[in-house]
């Protein structure tokens, strides 16, 4: 077979994501949710790799959820996103690093915005000065973290105590990618593999030993959908979304989900819950859920951290069968206790148990 | 069951690999201008049946091509047969015959008097 080519149509769809000198923005449902996610990449990023990365306490929601319900104008959110840009121009950084697959549409679309609509950059430019007397620069380079693991992903292997390998059988462990639809699917230039071939989840399951399931609904939406669930009474919209994939990955016997975006994985853990309880349904084998893992999670359960530092108890699904299927040591007593031994509260209804 | 104030939707899928697609196969075999139908709806807006009744010629036609015959087959009969859609039709569709050949699918190939 002829490789080059191939070679020279695969090098379109890739993306540049920096090195080093990262402004870190947070997302607001990826440090509510799942806590440990961020503070792992930060320490990943800091101690381990030695990379400057820099947070400003100053830094706020970008408003996506407002913005995405019709709450938030186009003109506000883009004012408030030049301001995160003036943040990190004081700062001195170039590059952005972000933590949210919503967030990451938004800057792609307003950055696309300014380039096709300069008058639009002007007026924000404007806005900005008059009410905050600040000035910003667009970044050099933009990446979502996911890209900036995906870069490091052979770095993590090289350091892996466990394999995504189930160790009994020896057999790969079969992981569903569920990359968040903001995340090229608007703007395909600024994703790894773009619209097409997104391969940012893909290329770190098969650097860390799993295989990449491919199902027929794999690009399908997870159902997040700000107006699907912001009105109690349409939040079905969101869950038959969500079922559909449940329903079209389930023959394939997936051991884990992994996500990219915070919504997709707060969904796709909290629906399974909610089939659960609705109707007894589960997705998973030998009467399980799947556990829906970040990628910050996986890889600090790959580097061998501590499963409970990491945070992956607090999803609604529980990952005990998986941590069992990896040869994962973890201590139960310990799962809900304070880094100085304190019992915090246990959340009920938990699945997996 | 734990009532959540919200449900799960029924599936709204068209399956075309699942769906018997033999009754439009047959229609288009022997009126070829089946094929050329854009579903505008000049068809129902003129029909005399659909201006007393729910009945729509246009909503049929899409069913047929997805084959979604059961509620085709319950609808179809309601047609007199008078023909203005076929006047009206603006691709030149013979709706009148259409008509005359799904009923004849279905009595031949499903043994269904329509």
């Amino acid at each position: 077979m002829k490789t080059e080519g191939k070679k020279k149509i695969w090098s379109e769809y890739q993306k540049e994501i920096a090195d080093d000198h990262f402004f870190y923005v947070r997302s607001c449902i990826r440090q509510s949710f799942f806590p440990g996610s961020e503070q792992f990449f930060l320490h990943f990023m800091r101690n381990v790799l030695e990379k400057d990365v820099y947070e400003n306490p100053s830094h706020t929601t970008c408003t996506g959820i407002g913005y995405h319900g019709d709450i938030v104008p186009l003109s506000t959110i883009m004012t408030v996103v030049a301001r995160h840009f003036a943040l990190m121009k004081e700062a001195g950084y170039k590059n952005i690093a972000i933590s949210c697959v919503t967030s990451f549409g938004i800057y792609t679309e307003i950055i696309e915005t300014w380039k096709h609509y300069p008058e639009e950059l002007k007026k924000t430019r404007e806005y900005l000065f008059k009410a905050t007397g600040r000035e910003f620069d667009i970044p050099e380079n933009m990446a979502h973290t996911s890209d900036i693991i995906y870069k490091f992903r052979n770095e993590i292997a090289a350091k892996a105590k466990n394999l995504l390998v189930n160790k009994k059988t020896g057999e790969p462990l079969n992981v569903i990618e569920h990359i968040g639809c903001h995340y090229s699917k608007m703007f395909p230039k600024y994703g790894v593999g773009g619209a097409e071939f997104p391969n940012v989840l893909g290329g770190m399951i098969e650097a860390w030993g799993g295989r990449v399931v491919d199902y027929p609904e794999r690009r399908h939406c997870c159902g997040f959908g700000f107006r699907q669930y912001l009105v109690q009474a349409n939040r079905g919209y969101s869950l038959s979304n969500s079922v559909k994939k449940f329903n079209s990955m389930k023959p394939y016997k997936p051991d884990l989900i992994l996500t990219n975006c915070p919504g997709c994985n707060m969904f796709m853990d909290k629906w399974q819950y909610t089939m659960k309880e609705m109707d007894g349904t589960v997705y998973g084998d030998n009467g399980e859920s799947i556990p829906v893992l970040t990628y910050e999670e996986l890889a600090g359960l790959v580097m061998g951290y501590n499963p409970w530092d990491l945070g992956v108890q607090y999803h609604m699904v529980q990952s005990e069968p998986l941590l069992r299927k990896i040869g994962i040591d973890y201590e139960p007593d310990n799962k809900f206790k304070t880094k100085d031994g304190r019992q915090m509260p246990v959340p009920k209804n938990l699945i997996n148990v | 069951m734990e009532n959540f104030g919200f449900t799960l939707l029924k599936e709204r899928h068209i399956d075309f690999d699942a769906n018997d697609r033999s009754i439009a196969g047959y229609i288009s075999d022997h009126e070829p201008s089946f094929r050329l139908c854009i579903e505008c709806g000049c068809c129902s807006a003129t029909c005399t049946t659909g201006n007393f009744t729910p009945f729509s010629l246009r909503e049929l036609l899409i069913l047929l091509k997805r084959g979604e015959n059961d509620k085709v087959r319950e609808e179809i009969r309601k047609c007199m047969l008078c023909g203005k859609c076929t006047l009206v039709c603006p691709r030149g569709v013979n709706t009148r015959n259409v008509v005359m050949l799904a009923r004849e699918a279905f009595r031949k190939q499903m043994n269904y008097a329509v």
